[in-house]
């Protein structure tokens, strides 16, 4: 029994990974098919679910109520499409805006002399591990009317002796959007440093020496050797952006609603389960979606562990 | 000591699945005998199963087909750590994290010896690998030679019944690599130990070894003393993978008890004299093989046989030998000339367009089966 | 060309940067001195100490532990110490729980081929390409029509009735952070040599030994930095435990975002200030101490 069990390395390997396989597939796989069935279900009037298979949820989604006010059959209003819409347009300025801060601080550190890296990417980390929460908080100290922003402003503004009138920052598309940034942009920097650590001086060296300046290094040589860097960083804030709502609650009040804000809602205070279900299945294909054509077109490289 | 042979090998047979599925065989019905106390060595380029044959000597891979004996009992299925082996490994594979004296005792500790005896004996050890006094260092400290040293000691000190190395030298640098084979071989004489050795470089092998197999594609191609090997090789495979050789297709004419007959249409011309090897029968198409060293370039007309007229078509200088190529009728032949006379003097050179007698000793003429 | 050259661009925006991510901690921390009980405008830091707290409206003019007034104010808060609590025996055990199972993982992964190897690989990813809410979701939905049948089918009633709780939190976080584990260690398994491991088997060590005296020191570094990647992420959770949390099983991001939703005062600062200490004392020492083994 024993020697046969040595001897046979794929029931070994089976052994080891058994634990990881059972666990993930009851905790994540499982809960994903039944998230996926119960979006064909119905809300019991106490809030629980009806098992059974209709498309109602979907077709809420989409913009049409199955029963309206008015008493027509049917009637259309995109509310759901305007909240996806908007986080994915969120999602997307937020990636954007997050490599162009990120960029330029992973390229520093990735240059920056071996001794002095791991001090720098230690200062990235820090407010990383200061939690989610607080960081929000953190913003909202800073984006209402009278917090350090207007402070600042209000300084300068008195120092070149022009009138100030506080500026109404928090519960805007704005404060959500820089509360986002500002949470995830570690999530870019970390993967574009490690993919520009791995570039050789001796290629910067080449390109040199074959005539490239330095804005043409860094087009031809740089940007495309950490391209695997910005598409697991990418990865690393798309996604998330697209789920969170913590953001959009403490910063954007009732003013920005996301796909996030619209799951948790169904779940804890509308109470369908089923219509969160549906939404957030629609949230998981776009960014399935979105995944897919990106690592399909960049590959998904071994930085998406970088964090 | 159960029997004459440290290590046999019957007829094993070790197949991979490669990535694309299919099945590789990385030893191909291998059978081998090592003695008891001799200095084997494995010979052959990388893929030709040597490795893969000493790992399952060790037992780090399991035999598909046949059987391994270590002194004369079956241990294709018995765990590494059960063997009365040990490995010197290739790239070392000391503990990075235990110091050099907990390297070595190591295997001591694993025996369940006291603590005395492991300081005694791991103290022998490193005397014996004259690296007494560095016990507290650790491996990344250590410069190459010294790290192999290490290894070497940590395999020895369990005194195993065969110690396998595997291409223990290939990382270290040339003239290191010349003190540690003469070293390691003295090593050998002195604790009788049978060393099973891997290597793909030739000189090495005939340098140390008490015989040789040489392998290519996961066979044995001949097993023999480094004179036999050089001297006497069984076929065209050896006789071109160790040192150098001309090569000529013939067909054999005559075959008597002892001499043979072989017509070579390169030369237009018979051989006479060969010495018989086995297996070869009348009428049948040779190889017909000649060390450059042993032709001879004459300039007086002898009566001898096998003597050919050749062209010069350039000359070498390499120091202790002169090579000289021939054209010699429709062959090409190279001969390697010692520089017994100083060079220094321009005469001393054959010139390109020089004609030339040659001799091809018979002795050292053989003809070989096509591969 | 010297290797470290940078243009003036990269360093302002480097300035920039770190400015941007450091401004919010700073106020975070200033504002727990806050003199002022409403926390909304900054009002001075609380002068001095005194035999008790003196109030003069909203404002702390003096307090038993002066400056530190919020912080001897959380000390005495047992919502607070029950949320510590819960966070930390949950990442803990999470943690411990998780390191073990993705490092038989990453080994398996990494050295055998099996059947299922594929399925598995790909489904670490999972946590890394699905958004944490639709985890979240998905747990809640399973615990919640798995007690549901099990409470009804059981017949248990009162106390006895199955529902979410620190248990369920737990494993919720050990589903997520196993694939995290996995990745990090499989990573630093690449250059793990086998024949360190052959050589200790030839040395006479079998399976057990081996693993314990060489394999396991020797990935130990990559095991404990997924061990602290585990941690930082479980304490750090809030969209998960957000879902499977329930009576009893508050964390401390719970907590917080509950009161960010109802009247802020400087305790909330006082509470994120520790924090922050925490875990930035916490990294930086296994950050230490894993340089050291490293370098040893």
């Amino acid at each position: 029994m024993f020697q046969r069990l040595r001897e046979n390395k794929s029931v070994q390997g089976t052994l080891l990974a058994l634990p990881t396989m059972i666990w993930l597939s009851v905790l994540l796989i499982l809960p994903l098919l039944l998230t996926l069935v119960i979006s064909f279900g119905r809300r019991s009037p106490d809030g629980n679910v009806i098992f059974t298979f209709t498309l109602d949820n979907y077709i809420r989604l989409l913009g049409y109520h199955t029963n309206c006010a008015g008493g027509q059959a049917r009637c259309f209003d995109p509310i759901y499409a305007t909240i996806l819409w908007r986080s994915l347009v969120l999602a997307f300025n937020t990636t954007v805006l997050v490599i162009l801060l990120g960029y330029p601080l992973a390229y520093f550190i990735a240059r920056a002399h071996p001794k002095k890296r791991n001090l720098y990417l230690f200062m990235v980390l820090i407010p990383l591990w200061t939690n989610f929460v607080i960081r929000v908080y953190a913003w909202m100290m800073l984006l209402r009317k009278e917090g350090g922003i207007n402070i600042a402003l209000g300084w300068f503004a008195n120092l070149l002796g022009i009138p100030f009138q506080p500026l109404e920052m928090l519960y805007t598309p704005g404060a959500v959007l820089v509360g986002m940034v500002y949470e995830f942009l570690p999530f870019m920097i970390l993967p574009i440093f490690t993919s520009l650590e791995k570039i050789d001086n001796s290629l910067y060296e080449a390109a040199a020496d074959l005539g490239a300046n330095a804005i043409r290094t860094f087009l031809r040589v740089t940007l495309p050797l950490s391209m695997p860097g910005v598409v697991a960083g990418t990865i690393l804030v798309f996604i998330p952006v697209m789920g969170t709502f913590i953001v959009s609650d403490i910063l954007g009040g009732r003013q920005v609603i996301l796909v996030g804000n619209l799951i948790q809602r169904q779940y804890l205070d509308a109470r369908d389960p089923t219509f969160g279900a549906a939404a957030a299945l629609i949230l998981m294909v776009m960014t399935l979606i979105v995944t897919y054509f990106y690592t399909r077109r960049f590959g998904f490289g071994e930085e998406i562990v970088a964090v | 000591m159960a029997g004459e042979f440290a290590v046999e090998l019957r007829d094993v047979v070790k197949n991979f699945i490669t990535p694309e599925g299919s099945e590789l065989a990385a030893v191909d019905h291998v059978t081998m005998q090592i003695r008891n106390g001799e200095f084997f060595s494995m010979l052959g380029s990388s893929g030709c199963g040597k490795t893969t044959s000493l790992r399952m000597i060790a037992g780090f891979e399991w035999p598909t087909e046949g059987e391994i004996y270590i002194e004369g009992k079956a241990v294709g299925h018995t765990p590494p750590f059960q063997r009365k082996v040990n490995t010197v490994f290739q790239n070392y594979a000391l503990f990075q994290h235990m110091t050099v004296f907990e390297n070595v005792a190591f295997g001591l500790e694993m025996e369940g010896a006291a603590k005395e005896e492991i300081k005694k004996r791991v103290a022998k050890a490193l005397e014996m690998v004259q690296l007494t006094g560095m016990e507290r260092r650790r491996p990344r400290q250590l410069s190459g030679g010294q790290q192999q040293r290490v290894a070497v000691a940590r395999a020895l000190v369990k005194i195993p019944d065969v110690l396998l190395l595997d291409e223990p030298l290939g990382a270290l640098d040339l003239k290191l690599r010349k003190e540690m084979q003469l070293e390691l071989k003295a090593l050998q004489q002195q604790l009788g130990i049978t060393f099973v050795y891997v290597t793909h470089d030739q000189e090495e092998a005939l340098t140390m070894s008490d015989r040789i197999a040489v392998m290519s594609k996961g066979a044995v191609r001949q097993i023999g003393t480094p004179v036999e090997i050089y001297e006497r090789p069984s076929n065209r495979f050896v006789a071109d993978f160790i040192g150098e050789a001309n090569f000529f297709d013939g067909r054999i004419k005559s075959l008597a008890k002892d001499e043979a007959l072989v017509y070579v249409p390169a030369l237009n011309a018979d051989l006479t004299g060969l010495p018989v090897s086995d297996g070869l029968v009348n009428g049948e198409e040779v190889v017909v093989s000649i060390r450059p060293e042993k032709v001879r370039i004459t300039a007086e007309e002898t009566m001898n046989t096998n003597l050919f007229r050749g062209k010069v078509t350039n000359t070498v200088y390499i120091g202790t030998d002169t090579h000289v190529y021939l054209d010699v009728c429709n062959a090409k032949l190279k001969v390697y000339e010692q520089n017994r006379i100083s060079r220094l003097d321009p005469g001393s050179f054959y010139t390109v367009g020089q004609e030339v007698l040659l001799i091809l000793p018979p002795e050292n003429t053989l003809f070989l089966k096509k591969d | 060309m010297n290797p470290f050259r940078r243009s003036p661009f990269v360093i302002a925006a480097t300035i920039l940067v770190y400015f941007f991510l450091y401004a919010p901690i700073v106020g975070l921390v200033l504002y727990s001195f806050n003199a002022s009980r409403t926390n909304v405008k900054f009002e001075g830091i609380i002068p001095a100490f005194s035999e008790r707290v003196v109030m003069d409206g909203s404002l702390v003019k003096s307090s038993p532990c002066g400056p530190f007034h919020w912080y001897c104010d959380l000390a005495k808060n047992d919502d607070v110490l029950e949320a510590a609590g819960n966070t930390l025996k949950i990442a803990i055990t999470a943690t411990i729980l998780s390191t073990i199972i993705g490092t038989m993982a990453a080994l398996a992964l990494q050295r055998y081929d099996f059947k299922l190897k594929l399925f598995s690989q790909v489904s670490l990813y999972i946590p890394i390409v699905i958004p944490e809410i639709v985890m979240g979701i998905g747990a809640l939905t399973l615990f919640s029509q798995l007690f549901q049948f099990l409470n009804s089918t059981l017949n248990l009633s009162g106390d006895a009735r199955l529902s979410l709780g620190i248990v369920t939190v737990t494993v919720s976080h050990i589903a997520f952070m196993i694939p995290f584990v996995t990745l990090v260690v499989q990573a630093r398994l690449q250059g793990f040599d086998k024949s360190f491991e052959e050589a200790a088997m030839d040395l006479g060590a079998d399976e057990w030994t081996t693993f314990r005296r060489v394999t396991f020191p020797m990935i130990l570094p990559g095991v404990l930095s997924g061990a602290l990647l585990a941690f930082t992420l479980s304490l750090d959770d809030f969209v998960i435990t957000f879902f499977t949390n329930g009576p009893g099983s508050t964390t401390l991001p719970i907590y917080v975002y509950g009161l960010l939703r109802r009247i802020i005062t400087p305790q909330v600062n006082a509470l994120s200030t520790i924090w922050i200490l925490v875990v930035f004392i916490a990294v930086l020492s296994l950050q230490l101490i894993q340089n050291r083994t490293e370098k040893a």
